[in-house]
């Protein structure tokens, strides 16, 4: 067992427990703003965690470096927060009630 | 018509091409940018304005903060989550915008998205105040001072200094 295998499992459990931790917020926080924080971004170093380990063990297979996580990582950039952003103005819309605060402002 | 409207969404594509095949071969470098010369051509009704990076040493130093800061914030949420629900206290902040072009604006947006610990929920009509819900914001004036700060200062400087 080398190095790369300890950092690769390192890695992989970490983005494993981040998005763990993100989808146990849903489960646990009061209100939809608060819920909508977990799942939309501690997962954002979990994935980032399991993406690196995917490129540090495809590119140490000894075929090259790979270099698609790049791109993994760069459309989930693009695109969770857009969804993030469009579930909460959704909310806002709908006017979900609020936990602490002063509540939702009008539409 | 300009033969090449967009040079660095050209560049981006043929860079996006070479990293979906895994290789800088010849024939897919040449192959890549004919579709980054292409692509923009096609789509130029969807681009009206060209994108002009002033200053990119801020451009990289503002991701440079942006990836430090997802990975501290990520850390604090999930200690957060884990810690007592009932402590928390989320607040809705209303964040006066100084920028004014739309790209700058929603890089913006997706910047606070991106860190964990703030959604931007809507963007005033008049296009003036973004309104950003925080998970933890005992004070919220504080919050506000952090986005306008390091996010929108440099992105600021970055697309619309003069």
């Amino acid at each position: 067992m080398d190095l790369t295998e300890y950092l690769l499992s390192f890695l992989i459990l970490a983005g494993a427990g981040f998005t763990f931790v993100g989808s146990l917020g849903l489960a646990r926080l009061g209100d939809f703003y608060t819920r909508l924080h977990g799942p939309t971004k501690a997962t954002t170093l979990g994935v980032g965690c399991l993406l690196v380990a995917s490129s540090v063990y495809f590119s140490s297979r000894g075929d090259g470096i790979s270099l698609h996580e790049v791109l993994v990582t760069l459309f989930l950039f693009i695109t969770a927060p857009v969804s993030a952003h469009l579930l909460a103005k959704a909310a806002l819309h709908l006017g979900l009630p609020a936990r602490g605060g002063d509540g939702p402002p009008a539409p | 018509m300009k033969l090449l409207p967009h040079p660095l969404l050209s560049l981006a594509l043929a860079l996006i091409w070479l990293l979906l095949n895994n290789s800088a071969a010849p024939g897919q470098l040449v192959l890549g940018l004919l579709l980054g010369w292409l692509i923009p051509l096609f789509t130029r009704a969807f681009w009206p304005d060209r994108v002009r990076i002033r200053r990119p040493v801020v451009l990289l130093r503002l991701v440079g903060v942006l990836l430090y800061d997802i990975v501290v914030a990520n850390l604090a949420v999930a200690r957060r989550i884990l810690g007592d629900p009932e402590r928390l206290a989320p607040a809705f902040v209303e964040v006066p915008l100084d920028l004014t072009s739309d790209l700058a604006i929603s890089l913006l947006a997706n910047t606070i998205c991106l860190t964990p610990g703030t959604v931007s929920a809507r963007l005033a009509a008049d296009r003036r105040s973004l309104l950003v819900h925080a998970l933890d914001a005992p004070d919220p004036a504080a919050t506000r001072a952090q986005i306008k700060a390091r996010y929108e200062a440099p992105l600021k400087e970055v697309f619309e200094s003069c």
